[in-house]
């Protein structure tokens, strides 16, 4: 046992620093990309919204490994040829911001109109009200939904073990076809997923609570 | 240079591999519906030690990643002397994982049923269980509808997973044409797009049922 922890601990501590990289800047870039979509979709040029449209069926319709494989393998016939790493990361912001983009639409279009009419007739800039208005008030209501998909988020870097990427689901694929041992690791790794999960929900709610907070304290 | 022939010429053996896709998201979501009705039921229940088994099952199949509980079931079942064939263990698991899903969308929509439904039944003389299987769970299930094609969605695109256990879905079995013909941005497109077109049909068919169980 401690020649396998020896053996494998430092690859597994690795694996696991390249899970909560790649959720991490996933997460992120998914949030940015998917924020600058939606301003796109809705202040930009009306002929932006059916490829928009396109581009958020597809990515939410097909499955997150399939759109990995065409990234990683099929990539390079078209000139994008890139390490597994960030190819996975890559993969995780496209499908992130399909569905982050869709939580801000509902989220902004939960903003009363009036708000934002206030804003302008007392002069606020357009990006002002993006910023100051828009985004605060829709944070209250697409928060828990933010905070869902980037727990959906975590559970999906496992898929990047199946391009390569090194993380800890690939370094313990690795470590049970040496060793023949399977029933610990996989126990470890569902172990490690559902408290990585909980602990993520638990910021999440203590996230919404700070967001909420002036609502909470005049009721 | 994109071959568009290449996509013509395995369209056929790709298309047939769906309807092991279609299987296992189908069955699956069955399942998933038996079995998340019996948790939601403990859930509901005014047994405290029923609410807990419930709460840590939905907790853990929500909280580990279909691909490690896949994983689990290919190399545990044998090991505690169950050997099923890969197909039946892909199916369970799916199933087993969308239960998890599935009783919240039940227990949500059981809260949206007027308490007098329930009530009424049992004052004129149904048994509970009657109550649950002729009053609660058919109105849950209309109610629900909307979030159980929404799950059957992300079943059907979690379905490519059971590749890992050897299952030749769409998605195993575009890997190996795209191994075969060295094709793989025109192989997975079309995978893609399979996929894409499957979705967007159960979509529309549950906006369609949807309606015809509004009216």
């Amino acid at each position: 046992m401690t020649e396998i922890i020896q053996r494998y601990g430092p690859d597994l501590l690795t694996g696991f620093g390249y899970t909560i990289l790649s959720w991490a800047l996933g997460t992120l870039l998914g949030l940015v990309l998917g924020f600058m979509i939606e301003i796109a979709r809705r202040f930009g040029p009306a002929f932006l919204r059916y490829p928009i449209r396109a581009y958020v069926e597809f990515v939410r319709g097909t499955p997150f490994l399939v759109q990995l494989f065409v990234l990683y393998y099929g990539g390079p016939l078209i000139g994008l040829r890139l390490d597994a790493l960030p190819a996975g990361i890559l993969g995780l912001t496209i499908y992130g911001s399909a569905y982050f983009t869709e939580i801000l639409r509902a989220g902004f279009d939960a903003v009363p109109v009036g708000q934002v009419e206030a804003a302008r007739a007392i002069g606020f800039r357009n990006t002002t009200i993006i910023t100051r208005i828009m985004v605060p008030v829709m944070m209250v209501s697409a928060l828990p939904a933010l905070v869902n998909f980037a727990i959906i988020l975590t559970k999906e870097t496992v898929i990047l073990s199946m391009i390569t990427v090194p993380e800890i689901m690939f370094q313990t694929q690795t470590m049970m076809s040496e060793t023949f041992a399977f029933v610990a690791p996989i126990l470890i790794l569902a172990l490690f997923f559902w408290g990585f999960v909980e602990l993520i929900s638990r910021f999440g709610r203590r996230l919404e609570r700070r967001f909420t907070h002036y609502l909470l304290d005049r009721s | 240079m994109f071959s568009f022939q290449t996509i013509v010429e395995n369209f056929p053996v790709l298309l047939g591999s769906a309807r092991y896709t279609l299987l296992i998201s189908v069955l699956g979501c069955i399942e998933g519906l038996i079995l998340g009705a019996v948790i939601c039921a403990a859930a509901l229940s005014n047994k405290r030690w029923m609410r807990r088994i419930a709460a840590l099952y939905v907790s853990f199949f929500r909280g580990v990643p279909l691909l490690i509980q896949l994983l689990a079931a290919y190399y545990l079942l044998p090991v505690i002397g169950i050997n099923v064939p890969a197909l039946a263990a892909a199916v369970l698991t799916v199933g087993l994982c969308a239960a998890a899903y599935l009783s919240e969308v039940l227990r949500g929509s059981l809260n949206a049923i007027p308490q007098g439904q329930a009530e009424a039944a049992a004052a004129i003389g149904m048994a509970p269980r009657d109550v649950w299987i002729r009053i609660l769970l058919p109105q849950a299930l209309k109610i629900g509808l909307p979030a159980i094609v929404n799950e059957l969605i992300l079943l059907v695109k979690a379905s490519s997973l059971v590749t890992v256990v050897g299952i030749v879905e769409i998605t195993r079995m575009s890997q190996s044409i795209a191994a075969a013909t060295y094709r793989p941005l025109e192989i997975y497109l079309a995978a893609a797009f399979i996929y894409l077109v499957i979705n967007l049909v159960i979509a529309q068919a549950g906006r369609m049922l949807e309606r015809r169980l509004t009216v």
